[in-house]
């Protein structure tokens, strides 16, 4: 190892860093993690999974009204807001634990601090001490993006991260932003009875996903009571003693002041690449990001940069994903390269959900992509109706000339785990026949992506 | 334990062979190194060696038969060890039409292949040993890619689709089917069953045309100096060194003067060549090849001239190996012989321009100050690939090309 402290010496212990130090470790490498705060990072600690513990207890208590319905008597008057919080840092807080465990058990350490690079193989703790590398790894995340005039004070201004830690529930509350954190708090605060205002610069909510699934998502909302704002941007705001007050311009220019107990503002996050020492070794950035190689290499030898730092989609599992490409690399193995963007996963936990991966049937046009498609809706599979999930559908996107799988969109209940039979189906390059003709267990909800593949083949049966 | 003998790839392009004449006999010794067979590839016949001792147990593809790369053509293994089992193997996927008894090689050919549909492409039988996604497998089939041809990426060498990107395209045979009807030979006609040259020389040719944008520019050039030179050189001389040695040597050096010719196109990218590698097509009884002269650029013309006899001979005989034909930067087409005045060739790849020659004939020519003069004129048109020679630089290329014919000194300044 010819003097460095590590073979590989990891910057951000997030899911890209932590599994980075983990791969490392199993394949035998001599690996640091360095983190200023909690291992896991966004994801773990302010991210996907406390806001999963939210949202699965949102859906218990908008489940109130079956249990009346099998005539129990649910008094509500005791919620308490507290104790779902509590229960999300709960969650939280066991799977630090974990991630802590696993990379004492691949032998990887921990170091506590904020590392900035000061040389090809070196990194400088704020404290002076240097360790060194013989590769890095740049895995420093991402923050919410700020916009002027509403900056955050994670009072009444918050961001993604605000809004997590919240301990007590607004009675008002308008949300800058709907992508996929946007929808999922209009659709916990909404559950929980707070007046949710759902504003969004283009459009319609969730704008990268499919237009027909998002549809579906917007009625549900619409009967619910959120109020969504579409092709309307946020132009000032005012806070006061008692809240803010939002003025809303539309596109034909109309005007519109709201007014809440506080406002969310979640329109993107802004990678964490500045004042990390990228100058010091020459690594440059576009807008933000740090261009890569197919591994995930920059352009200094041996040092990569994997997760939110990178121009790919924001996720844990593009990280994940890249940790891996970068440390098999790095430890001379060749990994099948690049990650297909069309085979990335995305899933927004709302009631329905929505899930899909590759080209929805705007971009396909836009982009003019050759395609045909066909869906089948959830009503069509019995167990949906028995359960009573039977709004939703699946949606093919594929190549008419090879039936090649493009792009997948499924709307409904638990479409977020139904989404990885379609997705095997692409990157194992399986025909819509090789599903259509797999025995199915009945009742599933699995049976609409069976039937959704037997409808590209002409023979779907139950509609 | 009994061994399959498998056909192997004999020159780079080589899909089918076609098994001409057996050279060991059912029962015979052989030792490695022995020729075993030979065998008609795609450009030559070659001799097909042993790589084992052993016996020559059977012969499971006949002489005539046709045998893809990858087939069992033969067992070989100890006298008298049982091979039923491999021979059970080999046959769904080896054994060709029998010959007829004492028939001739070549008659025999003809009646084993006599329906003209049989793909090059994807026997379903066969498909299931061949790792491969649907998808790459669908794909296969639409193009006419033989699977076999290709090397996986996939995990455990999976072939997948972006493994058929860049694959090359089987026989037309097994492209997908024109609109045009498929003829039904009258009665009298007759039917040719396609040669492995001629199966190949459709295939590349279509290809060249269907896929590099070819453009011509043709020029004509006073020859009379260059018959006077070669004249001069020749004097006295028992072997007279060729017009297409004149030819070669100077176009090499035009090459190296014009790299961005001397080029090849390659899918995403355009590889500039060092040597002038010029390849001159043969006429053949069945088709044509192109033995290649390396380097003319710094070659001179007895060099070539000696090369290019020994190459034309034995391309004639069909005795070429792979490296002799392949990979011309460059190709010089001439039909000047022939009478053709001039004429478009179809670019030969992985060269990107190929230069037609026609007929040298005496011509009236209007000189300086409007005389009229006879002159010796030839007529050459070069065909180029848009993709990788735009049309200035096309014409920059000949233009140079013909002062050097007009004026040999040139050549060597």
């Amino acid at each position: 190892m010819a003097g460095f402290d590590y073979d590989v010496l990891i910057i951000g212990g997030g899911p890209g860093g932590y599994v980075a130090g983990i791969r490392a470790g199993q394949l035998g490498l001599k690996a640091a993690v360095i983190e200023r705060d909690k291992v896991g990072g966004v994801c773990l600690n302010v991210g996907c999974i406390p806001s999963k513990a939210l949202i699965h207890q949102a859906e218990l208590f908008r489940s109130i009204p079956n249990l009346r319905d099998m005539g129990l008597a649910v008094d509500t008057a005791g919620f308490d807001y507290t104790h779902v919080f509590d229960k999300s840092r709960k969650a939280s807080d066991t799977l630090v634990k974990g991630v802590q465990f696993l990379l004492k058990k691949n032998k990887v350490e921990t170091i506590v601090g904020e590392g900035t690079i000061s040389g090809k193989n070196e990194v400088s703790l704020k404290d002076g001490k240097k360790i060194t590398g013989k590769n890095l790894v740049i895995a420093t995340g991402s923050r919410p993006r700020v916009i002027p005039g509403f900056e955050f004070d994670e009072k009444q201004v918050l961001s993604s991260t605000g809004a997590i830690m919240l301990p007590k529930l607004p009675r008002k509350a308008i949300i800058l932003g709907a992508g996929a954190i946007g929808v999922e708090f209009s659709h916990v605060f909404n559950a929980f009875g707070v007046e949710v205002h759902l504003v969004e610069m283009l459009d319609r909510i969730l704008p990268i996903e499919d237009a027909e699934a998002v549809q579906v998502l917007a009625r549900a909302f619409q009967k619910r009571g959120v109020q969504m704002y579409t092709g309307t941007k946020a132009v000032s705001m005012q806070k006061g003693a008692g809240g803010v007050s939002v003025v809303l311009e539309d596109k034909s220019g109309t005007r519109k002041t709201v007014e809440a107990d506080q406002i969310l503002v979640v329109v993107g996050r802004t990678p964490n690449t500045d004042g990390i020492g990228l100058e010091k070794v020459g690594i440059p950035t576009e807008r933000g990001f740090i261009p890569v190689g197919d591994f995930n290499q920059t352009r200094v030898p041996g040092i990569y940069a994997i997760g939110d730092v990178v121009n790919t989609p924001l996720l844990a599992h593009v990280a994940f994903k890249e940790a891996e490409l970068a440390v098999e690399h790095m430890a001379g193995k060749s990994p099948h390269p690049r990650l297909d963007l069309l085979s990335i996963p995305s899933a927004t936990y709302c009631e329905p959900q929505v899930a899909s991966f590759g080209l929805p049937e705007w971009k396909a046009t836009e982009q003019k992509v050759a395609f045909a498609k066909a869906s089948f809706p959830y009503r069509g599979a019995g167990k949906s109706v028995a359960v009573e999930q039977s709004e939703g559908f699946v949606k093919v996107l594929y190549d008419p000339k090879t039936k090649e799988i493009i792009g997948v969109h499924i709307v409904g209940a638990d479409a977020t785990e139904l989404i990885h039979e379609m997705l095997l189906g692409r990157t194992a390059e399986l025909l819509p026949e090789d599903i259509a003709e797999m025995i199915h267990a009945h009742p599933t909800l699995s049976e609409a992506v069976c039937e959704a593949m037997r409808a590209v083949e002409g023979w779907a049966i139950h509609i | 334990m009994p061994e399959k003998i498998l056909m192997m790839a004999l020159s780079p392009t080589m899909e089918t062979g076609t098994l001409v004449r057996w050279r060991k006999k059912e029962g015979e010794a052989v030792a490695s190194g022995d020729v075993l067979c030979e065998v008609e590839t795609d450009k030559a016949t070659m001799d097909y060696e042993s790589t084992s001792d052993g016996t020559l147990l059977k012969i499971v593809v006949p002489a005539g038969g046709q045998a893809k790369v990858g087939d069992t053509i033969a067992i070989m293994g100890k006298p008298g060890e049982d091979f039923s089992a491999l021979l059970a193997e080999a046959k769904p996927a080896a054994v060709k039409p029998a010959p007829a008894a004492g028939s001739s090689a070549a008659t025999v050919a003809a009646g084993a292949v006599a329906t003209p549909t049989a793909p090059a492409a994807l026997a379903p039988s066969t498909a299931g040993r061949i790792k491969s996604s649907p998808l790459a497998r669908r794909i296969a089939m639409q193009k006419g890619i033989d699977l076999r041809s290709l090397r996986g990426s996939g995990p455990e060498g999976r072939i997948v689709k972006r493994d058929l990107d860049s694959a090359p395209i089987a026989g037309l045979a097994a492209a997908p089917a024109p609109a045009g009807p498929i003829y039904t030979p009258g009665p009298g006609d007759e039917v040719v069953p396609l040669s492995s040259m001629r199966r190949i020389i459709a295939r590349r040719l279509s290809q060249s045309m269907f896929s590099a944008p070819h453009y011509y520019l043709t020029v004509a050039i006073t020859m009379d100096e260059l018959l006077a030179t070669r004249a001069r050189l020749n004097a006295g001389r028992e072997k007279k060194a060729s017009m297409n040695a004149f030819l070669m040597a100077i176009a090499g050096r035009a090459l190296l003067h014009h790299p961005k010719v001397n080029s090849s196109w390659n899918g995403d990218s355009i590889i500039r060549h060092t040597a002038a590698d010029i390849g001159l097509a043969v006429a053949q009884p069945d088709g044509l090849i192109t033995p290649v002269v390396r380097d003319c650029g710094r070659k001179g013309i007895l060099g070539i001239d000696a090369e290019l006899a020994d190459l034309v001979e034995r391309a004639r005989a069909g005795k070429l190996q792979p490296a002799e034909y392949d990979g011309a930067t460059f190709t010089i087409s001439s039909l000047g012989s022939s009478g053709i005045d001039e004429f478009t060739a179809v670019i030969n790849p992985p060269g990107s321009a190929i230069l037609a020659v026609g007929a040298i004939r005496k011509e009236p020519v209007v000189g300086d100050g409007d005389t009229i003069a006879i002159r010796q004129r030839m007529r050459v048109t070069l065909s180029c690939d848009h993709r990788v020679i735009d049309g200035a630089v096309g014409a920059a290329f000949l233009r140079e090309l013909a002062d050097m014919l007009e004026n040999p000194m040139l050549a060597l300044a």
